[in-house]
């Protein structure tokens, strides 16, 4: 947990932004971990395939289109670092005393329950099949927005 | 059964979180902000599974929340950096503060 930790400080603080990307795909193995421990192995695997085989090429695509890797290093960070940093450490500490107060109902029957990728696609199917239909849809219109804001314009449209 | 305690899930995805936001907050490329909001999504996500592990009594609620939670994070990551290439591609810069066309 503290390698994914010090992976994440990495994605924040680097100035450049591919090893940003790079410390990012450890911070979300890292997490796949994480889920595998908490045994919810099917997620673990969607992590894996969505975040650090999707969304990290993507991110790196995007850095290679728009970076200057060569040379020079432009100023990453605004002027706001040190307010940030005040205000988050107030909104931290208030919220471990917060955690560290609440008694979590934690029940042996929840920690014995077994979860499966049948359980998972039964109630996907069964209860959630609603809200997948919709994000199913919701995916089908953001790929297609996507190609149509990335794609270049027709060349009498130039100005 | 399981090791860990459910309050340090909690402190922990809470650190990953400020992480985040503090990423999201003081970056200036319009990139590293987008990565830094993908952190913070992950922390939400290990505190859905986690929930519904430790105190749910139909561990797979959460774990669906958090598969829609992971698709919808894909898109909005899509969605986002195709915004950034065009706009790299009209205005020739990714960094935030430099986009200022609509501030008076």
């Amino acid at each position: 947990m503290a390698a994914i930790l010090v992976f994440a400080l990495g994605v924040v603080t680097f100035r450049n932004l591919f090893h940003c990307a790079l410390c990012l795909a450890a911070a979300l193995i890292g997490t796949a971990g994480i889920y595998i421990a908490l045994q919810a192995e099917f997620l673990a695997g969607v992590q894996i395939l969505l975040y650090v085989g999707g969304v990290i090429t993507l991110v790196v695509f995007a850095i290679m289109l728009t970076e200057h890797l060569a040379g020079k290093t432009v100023r990453q960070n605004n002027a706001q670092s040190l307010p940030a940093i005040v205000g988050l450490a107030g909104f931290v500490t208030a919220l471990i005393a917060l955690i560290l107060k609440t008694p979590w109902p934690v029940t042996e029957a929840a920690l014995k329950a077994k979860t499966s990728a049948m359980g998972l696609g039964e109630a996907l199917m069964g209860t959630y099949v609603f809200p997948f239909e919709v994000i199913s849809i919701v995916l089908l219109a953001a790929l297609i927005g996507t190609v149509v804001i990335a794609k270049k314009d027709a060349p009498e449209e130039r100005p | 059964m399981i090791a860990i305690p459910l309050q340090h899930i909690l402190i922990f995805s809470l650190l990953l979180f400020a992480i985040g936001l503090y990423g999201a907050l003081v970056r200036r490329n319009i990139i590293g902000i987008l990565i830094s909001i993908e952190l913070m999504v992950n922390a939400s996500n290990i505190n859905l599974i986690a929930f519904s592990k430790y105190t749910s009594l139909s561990p797979e609620t959460g774990q669906i929340f958090a598969l829609f939670v992971i698709a919808l994070a894909a898109t909005a990551a899509a969605v986002g950096l195709a915004i950034v290439l065009a706009l790299y591609r009209i205005r020739k810069t990714v960094q935030a503060d430099e986009v200022h066309l609509l501030k008076w």
